[in-house]
């Protein structure tokens, strides 16, 4: 193996602090995650089975595989 | 490299509304003969091959073998024109992908499963009366009873299987960190805990075994190859979580399928040996932060990110060394970039990792309700996020509202409920269910029995599973216009 190879290879794993420091954009767009999360979250109890406690306790399975 | 022929097995869980009396077995028969996709309802699984008692240690266990008769055959097993199989196990419904001979192509086929799962309780819900079944894929039912998802990759028979099962543990003990499909709560006796990674952890009790429903191993010992025994293995994988997200599917099966390739062509992971790993899986399944280490047998303590990395290292240097091709390339990148946001900060993860997708999904309503981990509601959610029902899954509604990644084209996902693989034995047993519905007297993963109108059967082996491919039978397939003449062709 050449030495450019091996010098490649032990970078692998190790934390890059450049690719960690935060973007901008990618704080933008998980701000509007945030917004839209709690736009789903507006509607979410409709969606959500009515009597939840109930329909979880029914909700037993025989164990498979 | 050679690509790997892979698939997938989903055990789905069942709820049914507005009825007290609910039989399972009776359920799953019903979901799996409302599918609408189906060449032939009068094809059987041909189970002369099967033997789920046959140990790779070198022994065979004491046990029934499956024989229904033809009736029930027909009734448990429905072959697809996508080369799959839907079927009832137990008192589930499964779903088994085709050979598939490229990781993208067994997400494709997974997610085809689920459409096909959620026209059969479309079907049932019409015909049940005032039953309302809804179907889930997921693993538990949340008081101690877990049904499987289980992986397939085929591999050299000439490894070792104790060396497959020294140098995988510590990789599926970790894995979990970006396959986990999350889970509120915990059971079958494992420590308590308010959320976790994995729906599966707690169900894991030894090592290795050949049991898959009672003391579950972290490697399961079937050796039922479905193809040439003496020169393959189907490793059959029963550690993992069923995934929601494409990602998360693409990734574990991919990383999975590289990791095993290393293993099998000599690139070992050396000298990594955990001190407990039963404990260790449910340990790092209780570890949120990441941060915890868990202890090496030799004392060190390293944390699932870095047994991960370890991994990646050794996958790196195998990929520059042998060649990698741009699947397995694309899937070194992604492991390495989720492992990294991983060590730093999972919840970067929110689009991409079921078990953050859920967390955070649960986390927010949490805050908003002002309620905690134990409401009904939170449980509920926790179920309902595996929901099938395009209206009511709470997966799919973060996928429709645009907040997680994809991976497919949904139309692609739509071909696969009906068109088999190109590049595996399962275009050969799609085409000719699709041609010859009801000439194929039964198929299998290894076999196709034609009924050619005369007193035995013509009983075809399939014991290649990269042949029967497009390009090899493509041509025969659509020049023969009977299957009298399909059968002489492939005899001459």
């Amino acid at each position: 193996m050449s030495q450019d190879k091996k010098r490649d290879l032990k970078k692998v794993g190790r934390r890059d602090d450049a690719a960690a420091t935060p973007n901008p954009d990618v704080l933008e767009k998980g701000k509007k995650i945030k917004e839209n999360i709690d736009k789903l979250l507006d509607e979410i109890d409709e969606v959500l089975e009515e009597n939840a406690e109930e329909f979880v306790k029914n909700y037993v399975q025989k164990g498979g595989e | 490299m050679t690509p790997r022929i892979l698939g997938t097995e989903t055990e789905f869980g069942v709820a049914v509304k507005d009825t007290a009396a609910q039989d399972p077995v009776s359920n799953a028969i019903l979901l799996v003969n409302s599918v609408d996709t189906v060449p032939s309802r009068n094809t059987l699984w041909d189970y002369e091959n099967e033997n789920p008692l046959v140990d790779a240690r070198g022994f065979e266990v004491e046990g029934e073998k499956e024989r229904p008769t033809p009736d029930y055959n027909r009734l448990l097993n429905k072959l697809l024109g996508n080369g799959g199989r839907l079927y009832v196990d137990g008192a589930h419904p499964e779903y088994s992908t085709p050979e598939c001979a490229s990781v993208r192509d067994v997400v494709r086929y997974e997610k085809a499963g689920e459409r096909i799962l959620e026209s059969c309780r479309v079907g049932a819900d019409r015909s049940a009366g005032g039953r309302r079944f809804v179907v889930y894929k997921n693993n538990t039912d949340g008081k101690g009873n877990s049904y499987g998802y289980h992986e397939n990759y085929l591999v050299s028979r000439s490894v070792p299987f104790m060396r497959l099962v020294a140098q995988l543990i510590p990789f599926f003990v970790t894995r979990q960190i970006y396959a986990g499909a999350g889970k509120v709560g915990a059971e079958n006796r494992a420590d308590p805990a308010q959320y976790q990674i994995s729906q599966r952890a707690d169900f894991f009790e030894v090592l290795v075994d050949l049991n898959t429903m009672v003391k579950r191993p972290i490697m399961n010992t079937r050796d039922e190859p479905h193809a040439d025994k003496t020169k393959y293995r189907r490793l059959h994988v029963i550690v993992g979580d069923a995934n929601m997200s494409e990602v998360a599917t693409y990734l574990k099966l991919g990383v999975t399928a590289l990791v095993i390739s290393m293993i099998e062509n000599g690139y070992p992971v050396k000298e990594l040996k955990l001190a407990d790993a039963v404990q260790a899986i449910k340990d790092v399944s209780r570890d949120l932060s990441l941060k915890q280490p868990i202890a090496m047998e030799d004392g060190r303590q390293w944390t699932a990110v870095q047994i991960q990395e370890y991994y990646l290292e050794t996958a790196h240097r195998y990929c520059a060394e042998r060649g990698a091709d741009p699947e397995m390339r694309d899937i070194l990148a992604r492991w390495e970039r989720v492992l990294h946001l991983l060590a730093r900060d999972p919840s970067q993860l929110s689009r991409e990792v079921d078990w953050v997708i859920k967390r955070d999904l649960l986390q927010s309503y949490i805050d908003r309700k002002g309620c905690d981990w134990t409401d009904s509601r939170i449980a509920m959610m926790d179920l309902q996020y595996h929901d099938l029902r395009p209206e009511k899954g709470l997966f799919s509604a973060l996928e429709k509202g645009g907040y997680v990644d994809r991976l497919l084209d949904p139309e692609a996902v739509a071909d696969a409920m009906v068109a088999p693989p190109s590049d595996t034995r399962a275009y050969f047993r799609g085409r000719c269910l699709q041609k010859f519905p009801e000439q194929i007297y039964a198929a299998s993963w290894a076999s196709i029995l034609f009924d050619v109108g005369q007193a035995v059967v013509k009983r075809i082996p399939l014991n290649e599973p990269a042949r029967g491919t497009k390009e090899l039978v493509g041509g025969l397939l659509d020049e023969s216009d009977t299957v009298e003449s399909l059968v002489s062709r492939l005899s001459a």
